[in-house]
């Protein structure tokens, strides 16, 4: 198997943003658009995030979704404002593959152990973003505005516990910065759990990509700049790696 | 028409995404009456085994769905979860399968030193382990994305159209007379996965 390479879209107010250290968000463009282009590049997966729906405190916006969905030809995993089982079911049924909790998993972990109950691990992403503190990290919520006085380890073991059948995980300090994955970060996540670890946050070349699955230890390999930046001055331009360069880049990294 | 069963457990809406997308006429349906008179079946589904397992019988749905794939032999796919409440039982549950294919669904289990995370998640060759209705006859450049930490053994090789490797070599996908199934999901396996539903599509109805 080659590791999977997953554009991280971010959505705020209908479009598309991407942030840097979860903040001064900027527009990058329109979800279907993105989403179609993703298509024809035959991308492993999406994750797609709303930034904004669990500070606001609201739910996720279904008909958006049910319209993103529907034109993505490839697993989508969604995030932002799930709490309960029923609208994770909700989600899931309108065509997203999988859900993913993030600030719900610890205000209520029961609710992880139901969705996995309900809905199977396989559809259940945590998706844990890690700010570095002292010599560890805690982990944040409500797009990094709420500190949780929680270990990111010993989170990340509890979730996979609980039923998780992936962790997302999100260096903050890393995000949009592109000067690469924290592998101390993912290499201590990927040793306490059994379950994929699609690392995130600080991907600024395919090289990158290649070396938090090698020397990280990661599943998957996610990123959001990566893919929607490029050149020295940012210009807007989604780009994803042929799947002969995916190959090629994984190399000797591939198992099965 | 292809009737899709609405166990209320599935990315039901991605199937019927495809199945439009090929210009097919579906329904997603819990009606017996709709079931009885269906030309296909799609038994589509993530979700735990026992929800979707009970759910069926809950329904009202299992004698309907048996006079139909077993005496009308109406062709039905099952993807995923759909593919394995087609077994006898699995580890995942207690409740029983439909038991159309002699199979029994279990669990992934690797150490840890193995490096493989249980669910298996990603994109993976399938090459077919013979002729069946859904793979064409040479394999060529494709592959389909996996997410389960169940998968099914059937007893009978034969049953078994194509294979993947995950530790060790899995059913992908299963063939038995009218009786199809893909432990992956073609509806998110971009046009590879298209290819498996138009072939589907194609298929004489009973």
């Amino acid at each position: 198997m080659i590791p999977r390479i997953i554009p991280i879209l971010l959505l705020q107010d209908g479009g598309l943003v991407k942030t840097v250290r979860f903040s001064d968000p900027r527009y990058v463009g329109d979800p279907i658009n993105a989403v179609r282009i993703f298509n024809d590049k035959q991308v492993d997966e999406l994750v797609l995030l709303d930034i904004d729906a669990t500070r606001a405190g609201r739910g996720p916006d279904e008909s958006a979704l049910e319209e993103i969905a529907g034109e993505a030809f490839m697993p989508v995993a969604y995030g932002g404002g799930i709490s309960d089982v029923a609208t994770a079911t909700r989600l899931i049924q309108l065509g997203v593959e999988k859900v993913a909790l993030n600030g719900a998993a610890i205000t209520n972990p029961h609710v992880v152990a139901e969705i996995a109950d309900r809905l199977g691990s396989s559809t259940l992403v945590v998706a844990i973003d890690a700010l570095q503190a002292g010599s560890g990290w805690e982990v944040v919520t409500h797009s990094a505005t709420r500190r949780t006085g929680l270990d990111v380890r010993t989170h990340a073991v509890a979730m996979a516990q609980l039923g998780a059948g992936e962790l997302l995980l999100t260096s903050v300090d890393r995000d949009g910065t592109m000067e690469g994955y924290d592998l101390d970060l993912v290499r201590t996540v990927v040793r306490e759990v059994d379950i994929p670890v699609v690392a995130c946050g600080g991907a600024g070349s395919l090289a990158d990509l290649a070396s938090v699955v090698r020397e990280g230890g990661a599943t998957a390999a996610a990123a959001g700049s990566l893919f929607v930046f490029q050149g020295r001055h940012r210009a807007v331009l989604i780009n994803y790696p042929s799947y002969e360069a995916r190959k090629a880049l994984f190399g000797a990294a591939g198992d099965a | 028409m292809i009737v899709i069963v609405d166990h209320g457990m599935g990315n039901l809406g991605s199937v019927a995404n495809m199945l439009r997308k090929l210009g097919a006429d579906s329904v997603r349906s819990t009606d017996r009456d709709t079931i009885a008179s269906a030309d296909k079946l799609i038994l589509a589904g993530i979700g735990a085994f026992d929800g979707a397992a009970g759910r069926l019988a809950e329904l009202g749905l299992v004698d309907v769905l048996n006079d139909a794939v077993l005496d009308r032999k109406v062709p039905t796919l099952g993807v995923c979860l759909g593919m394995q409440l087609m077994a006898r039982s699995s580890e995942e549950g207690a409740q029983a399968g439909l038991g159309w294919l002699d199979a029994d669904v279990r669990r992934f289990a690797f150490p840890k030193e193995a490096r493989l995370p249980v669910p298996h998640m990603g994109w993976e060759d399938v090459p077919p382990t013979r002729a069946s209705p859904l793979f064409p006859s040479t394999s060529g450049d494709s592959r389909f994305y996996f997410s389960h930490a169940y998968h099914l053994v059937c007893r009978d090789p034969g049953d078994v159209a194509a294979t993947a490797t995950y530790g060790y070599e899995f059913a992908a996908a299963v063939h038995r007379e009218n009786i199809l199934g893909t432990q992956f999901h073609p509806e998110k396996s971009h046009v590879f996965g298209l290819e498996i539903y138009r072939r589907f599509v194609a298929l004489p109805a009973a």
